[in-house]
């Protein structure tokens, strides 16, 4: 007979070994465990990429395309024409400030001025690219996206001119040589939300229509505008042959200068969908784990028969891989499938909230899950396999001779070393990483410490003495938790790792997930209003309380231009990357008060204080500060009119730029700032309704400007709630694999007690000791796993929402008392569930099964 | 009237005759000076010594000896499951000392059938798969043909997809049987056979031992403290107390 059989025949004969031990039943939870870690990763992986690559697109559409270029003077025609020769789509735009009359006489003395500066844009048919411009027919109706630009002959204007002009649709109004129609109300154009400061109320016309109005001029003040759009390479090819063909006074936008609000859901949404995957691999992972000790203990006579049959170690290890290497390549390509069968389904859900159809996914996110699937089962369930290979053959004489040791720390360091270089690589940022490998296994360790003292001290002589008094079954039941110590320890462990993810996935995350809703509430602000003076302050004020509308906050405003940064002047070609260049060439708007906004959070350094404060103290927003390279403790020099002040920075603070409510780059002491000429600015939410107040806040006060963001804040919104569907849908994996923790850690030690409790009836135990023991035994546990899960989900989830999510997270009192209550419910059932089976087969059976 | 199983006998006899005229010069198994310590606590505990035991080719010997006389440790070492602490032992002319584990395993799979107690059948495999286990480990091709003969020998033809846990006691000595006979050993070793049957099943099982090792001309060593059974091998090997006693 020939002994070195070649790989064909171990393949063949490992296919055989899987076909019988599936049969068995004893590799569905294994199997189960990485198709739902391959299924998560890859279906987070493929959707993330999709949907990444449509938000990205959706931020384009807050440029109005995927592509825009800006110029001071008229585009090359030829630039337009290399758009279109790559295929793309083109559109143009021209923007410049212009006077507006009202062509219609004034009805009263106190109505509005009939003039207004107006921010004109001028667009070509095919504005915008990407993203919708939104309409009204009448001022405080409801908005609908419009399918073109305004028809030649008519304009649509902004809320703040109708009130500003006293006029609705339907008037005339003049603009230069021109007249023309108000055809509708603008609500919302994509690239407004973009910067809606300091402009002019915005009048849109068509491009076709400029030259009747005479307005532009050679040497006129216009910002020529040209949009492309379209597939990513042809757009990426134009791109980097139109970057070298800019002249002066040209530049080429990109996403970088989209909206923090949305950038900033956008990274939470990723943050979210990421972590949740690397929840539910880990998840895997440890039920991967425990399933193969669950295996290897049951195969460990199977094997020491085939070494007592001539199976040589290196054939048995070699078979055993193989075995669990075709499971785990037939678990990914299904966990892929599935993965990809989900993330359909979440695109086809989301098909109206993501408004375009997503781009095609690619294969990488399979090979991802592919990966992480060959990860899990080397990681964690190769060491086990492997001790396989050193049951002595000896066992099939004498069973005790041949238990291998398990190292558990030493086998599973490769894994959890791997684990950890892949959750890197996922997360893309090692500290997040290895927290999540170092937590989970931290976890574990506390887990098993607290359990194994806990129930050393519940059993210890004193206490069980004490206790079980009383009765046989819970002196018994005592006795076995102290007899059982190590392995009940890591059974309380497990479960308490499965239940916190459990509770974690299905309390904290509604927790999260409504702090994240409320990030940007419903009732969040949707008019600012700008260019408030100091003595118009209380009138203002008064006018809000008027009108039953809750009288906003009102922050000063000084605009301050970076001269110098710790005593050396600013360059903006020092600094690298257009966000970068772009914030230091422009004004800043200074603030000061005594006090932190409400909405700000202090993230280094400390806030000043009334008295004690030095006067040159700043306060910076962490974001800039990291985009400019500043440092607490650095000087800022701002020029403000003719003036100059220098000041430190001596704290950081952390935004909520998706608050919608007023922010600033840099705050300081209402001593350094309030000798300077100030304006004042606020956010509030107008409620539906009262959309005339603004006509007559405008009447009352001609200098304000109204900027009305409701349209913003409802895209806005609309983002984070499609995101939060999608983060859902993936959250089902995560708690799919800490069901099937659970459900291995049940069962973990189930083969040893239906042999312990056949032998008790075999010496004469009867059913109701039998029982009774066990449900001591399972209480006990089930009351520390659930405490145990309850305290690490409610730390876990203020750690995630402080840290990773930056969100504000209440306890929550349901989580407090379901919990525990979880933990004993959970054990109970199963005491129930294992009694019944014991029970139910003869002890003489039960004992033959495991001889 | 001669029955069939009559003459099967008559032909195995026949076969039994013709291999033992040619054993006399053949040694399968040999052990020389075999003792075995092991530690227990502070001392030594000396459980076989100077053990010198010779099995020619064909032959059936018995080792008996009450409890704790150290006779499965014996099988252990005579197997290569276990080691000697001093002597050596050759198996089909192999040292089994001088070999690691795995050419032990190896000669094992190829000259040694066993038959335990305890059964040690794998329970997530049917019957057919259980005999048809060590063929395919050894890669043998008709694994499946040959297991169904065997298992058809054994009177367990229309049990051949059962689990082990299906079977009675006897019917699964028999599966065992049946997987130590495919692989058409050398040397039997058999460990308490009957141990955990009752006596109707024990008797059926002994008698397949016996009438298959005949047909297949087969050495067989077999632990056992029913003197009944050792009665009917050729040579009793008696241990008391870690030696052999005469």
């Amino acid at each position: 007979m020939d002994r070195n059989p070649g790989i064909l025949a171990t393949l063949k004969l490992a296919g055989r070994m899987l076909a019988r031990d599936w049969r068995a039943g004893e590799l569905r939870v294994l199997a189960a465990a990485l198709v739902v870690a391959v299924a998560s990763v890859t279906s987070v992986a493929f959707f993330a990429d999709r949907v990444s690559q449509a938000l990205v697109r959706d931020a384009h559409q807050l440029l109005g395309a995927d592509l825009v270029m800006v110029s001071d003077h008229s585009w090359d025609p030829a630039m337009r024409a290399a758009i279109a020769e790559r295929g793309l789509r083109e559109a143009e735009a021209w923007n410049f400030i212009s006077m507006v009359r009202s062509s219609a006489a004034p009805q009263t003395k106190d109505e509005a001025p009939r003039s207004q500066l107006a921010g004109v844009k001028a667009v070509s048919a095919a504005y915008p690219l990407r993203g919708r411009l939104r309409t009204a027919p009448a001022l405080g109706a409801p908005d609908a996206p419009a399918a073109e630009g305004p028809a030649r002959g008519t304009v649509w204007i902004e809320e703040r001119l109708v009130s500003a002009l006293g006029a609705p649709v339907g008037t005339r109004l003049r603009l230069g040589r021109g007249e023309f129609t108000v055809a509708a109300v603008l609500t919302l154009e994509p690239e407004r939300s973009a910067n809606f400061f300091n402009i002019a109320p915005r009048l849109m016309m068509h491009l076709d229509d400029v030259a009747a109005t005479g307005l532009v001029q050679p040497g006129s003040r216009v910002r020529y505008y040209l949009y492309a759009a379209g597939g990513r390479d042809a757009l990426a090819g134009f791109e980097a042959w139109a970057a070298k063909r800019l002249a002066r006074g040209q530049r080429i936008d990109t996403l970088e200068n989209g909206r923090p609000n949305v950038r900033a859901s956008l990274d939470r949404a990723q943050r979210f969908l990421g972590l949740t995957a690397l929840l539910a691999a880990v998840l895997a992972g440890v039920a991967v784990a425990l399933g193969t000790r669950r295996f290897v203990e049951r195969h460990l006579d199977g094997v020491a028969v085939m070494r007592c049959l001539g199976t040589p170690q290196g054939r048995l290890l070699a078979l055993f891989a193989a075995e669990f290497s075709i499971l785990g390549l037939a678990a990914c390509a299904l966990g892929s499938a599935l993965g990809f069968a989900a993330q359909g389904v979440i695109a086809g859900t989301l098909a109206d909230l993501l408004r375009a159809e997503l781009p095609p996914p690619t294969l990488l996110p399979a090979l991802r899950g592919f990966l992480v699937g060959l990860v899990l089962l080397l990681g964690f369930a190769l060491p086990p396999l492997v001790q396989l290979k050193n049951v002595p053959a000896l066992r099939v004489m004498r069973r005790e001779a041949g238990t291998p040791k398990a190292s558990a720390a030493a086998t599973y360091a490769i894994g959890l070393g791997l684990l950890a270089g892949l959750l890197v690589w996922q997360a893309g940022d090692v500290q997040l990483g290895l927290t999540i490998v170092g937590g989970f296994a931290g976890a574990v360790v506390l887990y098993a410490l607290v359990a194994w003292a806990a129930l050393a001290l519940l059993s210890s002589g004193s206490v069980a003495r004490r206790i079980g008094a009383r009765s046989p079954a819970l002196r018994y039941g005592l006795a076995n938790l102290r007899r059982h110590a190590r392995s009940n320890a890591i059974q309380v462990a497990s479960l308490a790792l499965g239940l916190t993810a459990v509770l974690l996935l299905s309390f904290t995350r509604n927790d999260l997930v409504d702090a994240w809703r409320r990030a940007a509430p419903p009732d969040a602000p949707n008019r600012f209003v700008l260019g408030i003076q100091r003595d118009q302050l209380a009138a203002v004020k008064a006018f809000f309380s008027e009108r039953d509308i809750t009288v906003p906050d009102l922050y000063p405003m000084v605009r301050g231009r970076l001269t110098a940064v710790n005593g050396a002047a600013v360059k903006s070609e020092a600094y690298e990357g257009e966000r970068a260049k772009r914030l230091v060439e422009r004004a800043f708007n200074l603030s000061y008060a005594d006090t932190l906004p409400s909405h700000n959070r202090l993230a280094a350094g400390r806030w000043w204080t009334r008295d004690t404060g030095d006067a040159q103290e700043l306060s910076v927003e962490e974001g800039i500060a990291k985009t400019l390279g500043w440092k607490l403790g650095d000087t800022l020099t701002f020029t403000v009119g003719s003036d100059a002040f220098t000041a430190r920075v001596t704290s950081l603070r952390r935004l909520r730029w998706d608050s919608m409510k007023v922010n600033f780059f840099v705050m300081a002491p209402p001593r350094l700032l309030e000798d300077y000429a100030a304006s004042f600015i606020t956010a509030f939410r107008l409620p539906d309704g009262h959309e005339q107040a603004m006509n007559a806040l405008a009447a009352r006060f001609p200098n304000l400007t109204v900027v009305d963001v409701g349209a913003a804040v409802r895209q806005a919104q609309a983002v984070i709630d499609q995101l939060i569907t999608a983060v859902q849908f993936v959250f089902l994996f995560a708690l799919g694999a800490g069901v099937l923790v659970l459900y291995s850690a049940l069962v973990a030690t189930e083969d040893e007690r239906r042999r312990e409790a056949a032998l008790m009836r075999v010496v004469g135990a009867s059913r109701r000791h039998v029982t009774g023991s066990q449900r001591v035994e399972f209480l006990a546990m089930g009351v520390l796993a659930g405490a145990l899960a309850t305290t690490g989900a409610a730390v876990l989830g203020q750690l995630l929402a402080r840290r990773v999510f930056e969100l504000d997270l209440p306890p929550s009192v349901m989580l407090i008392v379901v919990g525990p209550l979880a933990g004993v419910l959970l054990l109970s059932l199963n005491a129930w569930l294992s009694s019944r089976k014991v029970l139910r087969a003869s002890p003489a059976l039960a004992l033959r099964e495991e001889t | 009237m001669l029955g069939a199983a009559d003459a099967a006998l008559v032909a195995a006899s026949r076969n039994m005759d013709a291999s033992q005229t040619m054993i006399e010069t053949k040694t399968v198994l040999e052990a020389r000076g075999i003792g075995k310590t092991v530690k227990s606590g502070d001392r030594d505990l000396v459980i076989l010594r100077d053990i010198d035991l010779a099995v020619t080719q064909g032959e059936a010997v018995a080792v008996v000896g009450a409890s704790g006389s150290g006779k499965s440790t014996l099988l252990a070492i005579l197997a290569g499951l276990d080691q000697p602490s001093t002597g050596t032992v050759h198996l089909d002319g192999a040292e089994l000392g001088a070999l690691d584990e795995d050419a032990r395993a190896a000669l094992r799979g190829r000259a040694v059938g066993f038959v335990f107690q305890s059964f040690q059948l794998l329970p997530a495999l049917t019957a057919l798969e259980n005999v048809m286990l060590p063929l395919e480990i050894a890669a043998v091709s008709g694994a499946e043909a040959a297991a169904r003969a065997v298992l058809e020998r054994v009177g367990l033809g229309e049990r051949l997809q059962h689990y082990p846990k299906h079977l009675s006691g006897g019917e699964q000595q028999r599966v065992a049987l049946a997987r130590a006979f495919v692989v058409q050993p050398k040397l039997l070793l058999a460990d308490e056979p009957t141990g955990s049957l009752d006596a109707e099943s024990g008797a059926g099982v002994i008698k397949l031992i016996f009438d298959m090792n005949r047909e297949a001309g087969t050495t067989l060593v077999m632990v056992t403290h029913d003197e009944t059974l050792a009665q009917r091998c050729a040579r009793v090997v008696r241990l008391a107390a870690g030696r052999i006693v005469v």
